[in-house]
């Protein structure tokens, strides 16, 4: 173990070639330019190609190409150019190639897009949503870990906040239980004897296949396949002061770490106030949720956006009164950096919202009686 | 009388069956494209030089959609299947990180110059030794023949009636002329499949092509005019000579650069 003060963007660079990734191909943008610069940076040192492709679209399918080889591959974007990948994510998710898609967002109107997919037909990718920096160098290897394993593309998503904040972190190999050999990938070795290898969004195999697989029936394997995944994925989240709170905040990412500290701060005050951070966005962590807000009698959602995140605690929670307290709020630079994430503004949404909740119950209470 | 096999005594030699006459690394059955299809016969030769060249336990298709797709499950070649235009970037992405493959592509027109043109334009540009093989028929045969960026002037599809209009469609773009100029670009030709003597010639070119991957002498490119006669509203019999007669007075056969030969 060994920590090093590093830029979150050349933290998850390192992090990922720590984790086998030998491919990456990116089209700049900010802030996900940074971790392209750190693969350029780095990538070669160690056998590695990182190509600079001419728009996002041969980005993906760069990627694509590499992964089909056999090699972990990854890369990513900001919405803009995911909205433009995500074609190509979809049918990588039909044609069963890990891949790993970095989504350094610009605030968090894209959640949509990460957890439902911009693209065609029925698919799901993992999504994985770090708060700070130790966990993103963690993640971002588990995210390669499960798009091997589950021979699908994973989503990591940061932002700008994540791509520059210092700290100290260990951006080392992790251990992983071991997968077992590609033997699907392609290297041209199987080409003439009879048993040659495709990889194929439509068609999985040869015509000659002992187990032929038509077409029809291969999408219909898609919702086996996206239950098999939804199974297999342990949700991930973190959560604080929820025992006994009679009120919980709900939030992700960035903004998630900034609820943490309002609310750790709070209960030191003596609120009855607790955290919930979502850390895997797909699949939702809402078994986690419903016991973590037990105690609650309302629960509130501050997400950088107008109401995303909350779709998905609504339908991890039925019976508590769910409000959304964050917003959409953007400086001039365009870049995500959310003028009302100041933990003063961020303790007064959560007071507000407590004050309102707390009226709506004695309102009813009134009327019940 | 001519044209009719005796019976009246046992055959001179034993009868041959289809499998005979397989090629190889094409799989036995028959292929769902139309009679009178040029495609067929272009894939046919591609794999046949790869095998000739004794390559293809290193080969890899990139394949493309459009209706020579039915080929993509139907080689013993690997195959990765890309999305319509997209091809060279996967090559791309395969190829530089398994470098001892041989990678070509498989596009139609519409697939390469309509959807995704850029693509091979970079690809040449970078100097990726791989092989770009575009099937061009001149319309998007797979949708029933409509216009694409290849379409001859004057030709007729389902969305240019009348014949294709300069004033109001454009002009078809030259996809090997277009290439050649780049400076990662080892070899240009065009072929066609219309006739014995062009398939005889283009068999050569695919050679040239594989040859000039295999000894990484940079970005590789054949163009190959393949008759449509489903999607040129014709009957069969007359796709080889319309062919030669429009397609091939636009996009003429020929090598167009060949950096091999001093």
């Amino acid at each position: 173990m060994s920590l090093e003060l590093l830029e979150g963007s050349e933290a998850i660079a390192r992090a990922m070639i720590s984790a086998g990734c030998r491919f990456f191909a990116g089209y700049p943008m900010t802030p996900f330019t940074e971790v392209l610069e750190g693969m350029a940076e780095h990538l070669p040192d160690v056998g590695g190609v990182c190509v600079n492709a001419e728009s996002e679209l041969e980005a993906v399918g760069m990627a694509w190409g590499a992964a089909a080889g056999g090699v972990r591959a990854a890369t990513g974007s900001v919405g803009q150019g995911l909205s433009l990948m995500q074609e190509s994510i979809a049918e990588l998710c039909f044609a069963r190639v890990p891949m790993v898609v970095l989504n350094m967002a610009r605030g968090q109107g894209d959640y949509y897009q990460a957890t439902r997919g911009g693209g065609h037909g029925d698919y799901r990718t993992i999504v994985l949503a770090p708060a700070d920096l130790t966990e993103a160098v963690e993640l971002v290897q588990l995210a390669f870990h499960l798009a091997d394993k589950f021979r699908n593309p994973v989503m990591f998503m940061g932002d700008y906040y994540l791509a520059h904040v210092v700290e100290a972190v260990d951006t080392g190999p992790r251990l992983f239980p071991p997968l077992g050999p590609k033997d699907w990938a392609l290297d041209g070795s199987t080409s003439g004897t009879g048993k040659a290898r495709i990889v194929s969004p439509i068609m999985p195999t040869k015509r000659d296949a002992e187990v032929f697989i038509e077409y029809g029936d291969y999408l219909e394997g898609m919702s086996g396949r996206m239950a098999e995944l939804v199974a297999g994925v342990d949700p991930l989240y973190e959560q604080g002061g929820c025992e006994d709170a009679e009120y919980v905040v709900v939030a992700y990412g960035t903004p998630g770490r900034i609820v943490r500290y309002v609310v750790e701060k709070m209960r030191r005050d003596g609120v009855k106030v607790g955290f919930f951070r979502p850390v895997t966005l797909y699949p939702f962590p809402a078994e986690a949720l419903v016991a973590a807000t037990r105690s609650a009698r309302a629960v509130g959602v501050y997400e950088l956006n107008a109401g995303q995140m909350i779709d998905d605690v609504r339908l991890s929670l039925s019976d508590r009164p769910i409000t959304f307290i964050g917003g959409i709020s953007f400086d001039d630079s365009g870049f995500g950096i959310a003028p009302e994430l100041t933990p003063a503004k961020v303790e007064q949404r959560i007071i507000k919202a407590m004050a309102q909740a707390r009226a709506e119950m004695a309102a009813s209470a009134e009327m019940a009686v | 009388m001519t044209g009719v096999i005796d019976t009246s005594a046992p055959p001179s030699r034993p009868a041959r069956l289809v499998d005979d006459f397989a090629p190889p690394l094409i799989l036995p059955g028959a292929h769902q494209l139309c009679a009178g299809c040029g495609e067929p016969a272009a894939i046919r030769s591609v794999v046949e030089m790869i095998d000739e060249l004794g390559l293809t336990a290193r080969a890899v298709g990139v394949f493309g959609i459009g209706c020579y797709t039915s080929f993509s499950p139907g080689m013993d070649v690997e195959v990765l299947q890309a999305l319509h235009g997209r091809a060279p970037s996967l090559a791309t992405g395969l190829k530089r990180v398994q470098p001892r493959s041989i990678v070509f592509t498989v596009q139609g027109d519409g697939d390469m110059v309509n959807e995704g043109l850029q693509e091979v334009i970079h690809t040449a540009a970078r100097g990726e030794p791989v092989t770009c093989i575009m099937l061009n028929n001149g319309v998007f045969g797979e949708t029933g023949g409509h216009m694409t960026a290849t379409t001859v002037i004057g030709q007729r599809t389902k969305n240019s009636l009348e014949g294709r209009d300069p004033k109001k469609h454009g002009y078809p773009i030259r996809m090997a002329e277009m290439l050649a100029p780049l400076d990662g670009v080892a070899y240009v030709a065009r072929g066609a499949t219309n006739n014995a003597g062009n398939i005889f010639q283009l068999r050569k070119m695919l050679r040239s092509a594989l040859q000039a991957q295999a000894d990484g002498l940079g970005f590789t490119f054949v163009e190959i005019l393949t008759m449509c006669p489903t999607g040129w509203f014709l009957q069969t019999g007359e796709a080889p000579d319309y062919l030669e007669d429009k397609l091939q007075a636009y996009h003429k056969v020929g090598i167009i650069k060949d950096v091999s030969v001093p």
